[in-house]
């Protein structure tokens, strides 16, 4: 433990030198404005600057400055999404989805500024607990993720989605259809087990001769991407949504700017928002360190557990405090622990890891179980950055949140024509194909009407992030098997794991039959 | 989430002086980029083809060999198959390339449907030839390839081998030694090389016949050790391991790591392509790569590599005939 500490002051103590320290500053700026922008997330951030840390390199004559800039740009980015999550309701990332569920109410409520004070402390004390997690077992950490095969992976999967189950409110039919839609949205593409390609409807000219040329079908050959679907269902169909409900005679929040209102919003988040804050730091941080998963899977999941362990679930999606904390404590948390599998691993548990992995091996380093023994000078520094870099990304985005709450001071008929262009302009710089632009306004159409017919929409959002995770790692299973579903449940880890999964899925049958029960009981004596 | 060419927006500002500069100081060239390159990655991030294609992109970007950024992006669905659509698709060929696996092979004889046609792929240049060992747990209590077939053989189809995706290198490997040597092994097709070596080093997998650069990180570390090379003669870097030529085998393989244009590529574009991956290959940090990770082979371009093509085309369409992928 000495050794620890005394390491970790050295890291420190190199990561506040001047050029690290500016490095770091500049990094989390960069990374939260890039997070912020509908589209364009860390893996974008991260990935544009890759080239220049050649140039950082060549400069400071080590890997670490580099490497502390990019982690630098991550951890920025986890703050940044949920800034245009909570303010305009588009998430800012894939890893902010889960923030619009409740930060987007709380803005409408006129509690924006609790909304955005909430999220920067509970991504620090996420980023926090992680960091002092990486720092203490990173090597013991790295044999629990060797220990997660394909059974485990996959009971993994199963349990974020009987958590979400109790998401959409009591209605379980509609919930468990939703989570269908999103399922059947992330088959498509090809079939990563035997490479047959699916859903992509073929050549049009087979069905209707008429429509040749018209629709170009090719785009659905690299599958729905996520956030296509998230921008569709969180920007249009969100904007559609409040148009319908208000018929536009709502403005936004009025929220004052003053200082003396963020420390009343810290008094509100020390009140309402630790809860979620815990779980999310926690969970989110055992997720991160899976290889497959990151830290959008992370911030879904903690979501869901903080729902359900929730006094009051029915006010989740409502504007609940801890709705916005345990996603954000949960996709910084995430984020650090991705870091865990690719440094000890050598395998990225996101995509914005597998770019800081290329640029490991770019800079001459063997990402491995050698690497905490073999390279402490770069190992120690970068850790000692984490803290650093989380502690200036706190204070930046406290020292902008006047500036995102007068954003908010737009009448909605101004912000609601600013959402749609975000929208359509976001989608296509992320993957600069018209085809995802129309998907993502169909998708918005589709989520609309879904929304009138009272179908909960993060279920299916839920599902079309951990799909491509966890139907791979089911076929693995049952192949290592031979289709025995078995496998599932005797393995000692996977096992409690598929069986508490199983609970919780059944959980509402089970109070169903119960107030069923009860309500009989309660009339029979009145005949 | 992916890495995309939304990347190729940021790469212009950012790269704007690096740009300039070697704008300025290239010669006159019948064919330059006028626009960022796209830079297809045939599998997904963090494996061996993954790496190479990122510190080729590094070693253009930091040397300033091009004019315009590469832009990485990875397509890995369906062994390759969303890959080779994209470049039969290209709307561009003149500013589209490719870097492959030996799935570039592979996939268009087992999907006729894809109506791709490798032959129609501009051939830029073979940057390396990456080689296959074979690797087993340091618990496994094997050291030898004999005691490998006597475990693997008692154990049957309980014998795990994991690979990256289905009837691609790793599977044609696992399928030989099935065949020649009488075995059941049962292959487990992954995603990523990573993820083969992670779950080997974590015993959720008895073996894997990963490339150096993709099990290097639990070799050094002790957790994996390999049993026999897949080549004709032995690794410098593992000189201790045998090759199965000397075990009696008659079989090696190769995987090619070649940068190839998109069908359509003009004449002019091909030889500008050619010429700056000659450039990389000949960079020292390149050199060094393909040393430190096993690598093998020659620069190969043109007519050259269309004929090792040919060749290699008609020994995949044997491997897989004879495994019964393919009719």
């Amino acid at each position: 433990m000495i050794e620890i500490v005394s390491a970790l002051g050295d890291g420190v103590w190199q990561a506040l030198q001047p050029i690290n320290l500016a490095l770091a500053f500049i990094g989390v700026v960069v990374g939260l404005f890039v997070g912020a922008m509908p589209g364009l997330g860390s893996v974008n951030g991260v990935a544009i600057l890759l080239p220049f840390t050649f140039v950082i390199q060549k400069y400071t004559g080590t890997a670490t400055s580099p490497m502390i800039f990019l982690a630098a740009i991550y951890y920025g980015a986890m703050y940044g999404g949920a800034i245009s999550s909570i303010t305009l309701g588009i998430p800012g990332a894939s890893t902010a989805v889960a923030t619009t569920f409740d930060g987007r109410p709380l803005a409408l409520k006129g509690k924006a500024d609790q909304a955005l004070v909430a999220a920067a402390v509970a991504s620090f004390v996420g980023g926090t607990v992680a960091n002092l997690l990486f720092t203490g077992f990173a090597p013991a950490l790295a044999s629990v993720a060797l220990d997660f095969g394909n059974p485990e992976i996959f009971a993994l999967m199963l349990l974020a989605f009987a958590t979400f189950v109790g998401l959409g409110g009591d209605d379980i039919p509609k919930t468990i259809f939703s989570i269908c839609i999103g399922l059947v949205l992330a088959t498509v593409g090809f079939d990563i087990i035997s490479g047959e390609p699916r859903l992509q409807f073929g050549d049009p000219l087979d069905l209707f001769p008429a429509t040749a040329g018209l629709i170009d079908t090719t785009g659905f050959s690299h599958g729905i991407r996520f956030l296509v679907l998230a921008i569709g269902v969180y920007g249009i169909g969100e904007m559609m949504w409040t148009i319908n409900s208000s018929r536009g005679k709502i403005t936004m929040t009025e929220t004052t700017i003053t200082y003396d209102r963020i420390r009343l919003a810290l008094i509100e988040y020390r009140k309402k928002a630790w809860k979620g804050t815990i779980i999310g730091s926690a969970l989110g941080f055992f997720v991160g360190i899976l290889p497959a998963a990151g830290a959008t899977p992370g911030s879904l999941m903690s979501y869901g557990v903080a729902k359900m362990t929730s006094r009051n679930p029915e006010n989740y999606g409502k504007g609940e405090l801890d709705g916005v904390a345990a996603p954000e404590a949960a996709n910084n948390s995430a984020s650090t622990g991705a870091m865990l599998p690719m440094m000890t691993l050598g395998i990225p548990g996101s995509p914005t890891t597998a770019v800081l992995l290329a640029g490991m091996v770019i800079w001459g380093l063997q990402p491995g179980p050698r690497l905490f023994v073999d390279q402490p000078d770069f190992v120690w520094p970068l850790i000692g950055s984490f803290y650093v870099s989380n502690l200036i990304a706190l204070l930046v985005n406290l020292a902008f949140i006047p500036i995102f709450l007068w954003m908010l001071r737009m009448p909605f008929t101004i912000l609601a024509p600013l959402i749609f262009v975000l929208s359509v302009v976001g989608t296509f710089a992320a993957y600069q194909n018209l085809f995802d632009v129309w998907l993502m306004v169909l998708f918005g159409l589709g989520a609309f009407l879904l929304r009138i017919l009272d179908y909960p929409l993060a279920p299916a959002v839920l599902a079309i992030v951990l799909g491509p995770i966890a139907e791979p790692k089911l076929r693995q299973s049952l192949l290592l098997s031979d289709g025995d579903p078995s496998i599932f449940f005797t393995r000692p880890i996977a096992g409690p794991i598929t069986v508490i999964a199983i609970i919780l899925i059944l959980l509402p049958l089970f109070k169903i039959i119960w107030t069923k029960v009860k309500s009989t009981r309660a009339e029979t004596p009145a005949q | 989430m992916k890495l995309t060419r939304r990347i190729a927006l940021g790469l212009v500002f950012a790269s704007g002086m690096a740009a300039s500069v070697a704008a300025t100081t290239s010669p006159a060239l019948a064919f330059e980029p006028t626009k960022p390159i796209d830079f297809v990655i045939m599998a997904g991030k963090g494996g061996g083809a993954d790496k190479m294609a990122r510190l080729m992109q590094a070693i253009v970007e930091e040397e300033k060999l091009a004019s315009k950024p590469l832009v990485p992006t990875n397509k890995s669905g369906g062994s390759g198959a969303e890959a080779l659509v994209h470049m039969k698709g290209a709307g561009d060929p003149d500013h589209t390339i490719m870097v492959t696996l030996n799935s570039f092979f592979t996939t268009p004889l087992r999907q006729p449907g894809l109506e791709v046609d490798i032959m129609k792929f501009a051939p830029v240049g073979r940057m390396a030839e990456d080689t296959f060992l074979l690797w087993v747990h340091k618990d496994s209590g094997i050291t030898t390839f004999e005691q490998f077939l006597e475990k693997a053989k008692a154990d049957g189809n309980k014998w795990v081998m994991g690979g990256t995706g289905k009837n691609s290198e790793d599977n044609i490997i696992t399928d030989y030694l099935n065949n020649t040597y009488g075995l059941d092994i049962k292959y487990i097709p992954y995603k990523g090389g990573g993820a083969v070596a992670k779950d080997l080093a974590g015993q959720q997998i008895t073996s894997s016949v990963n490339n150096p650069s993709e099990a290097l990180g639990f070799y050094e570390s002790g957790d994996v050790i390999p049993l026999v090379a897949f080549t004709d003669e032995r690794l410098p870097m593992f000189k201790d391991v045998p090759t199965l030529k000397e075990k009696g085998g008659d079989f090696s393989y190769f995987m090619q790591r070649a940068v190839v244009g998109a069908p359509g590529m003009s004449d002019d574009a091909q030889k500008y392509y050619t010429g700056l991956f000659d450039k990389v290959f000949k960079s020292a940090k390149w050199q060094d790569y393909k040393s430190k990770k096993s690598l093998m082979g020659d620069f190969m371009a043109g007519g050259d590599l269309k004929s090792y093509w040919e060749t290699q085309k008609a020994r995949h369409e044997t491997i897989l005939k004879a495994s019964g992928a393919i009719k």
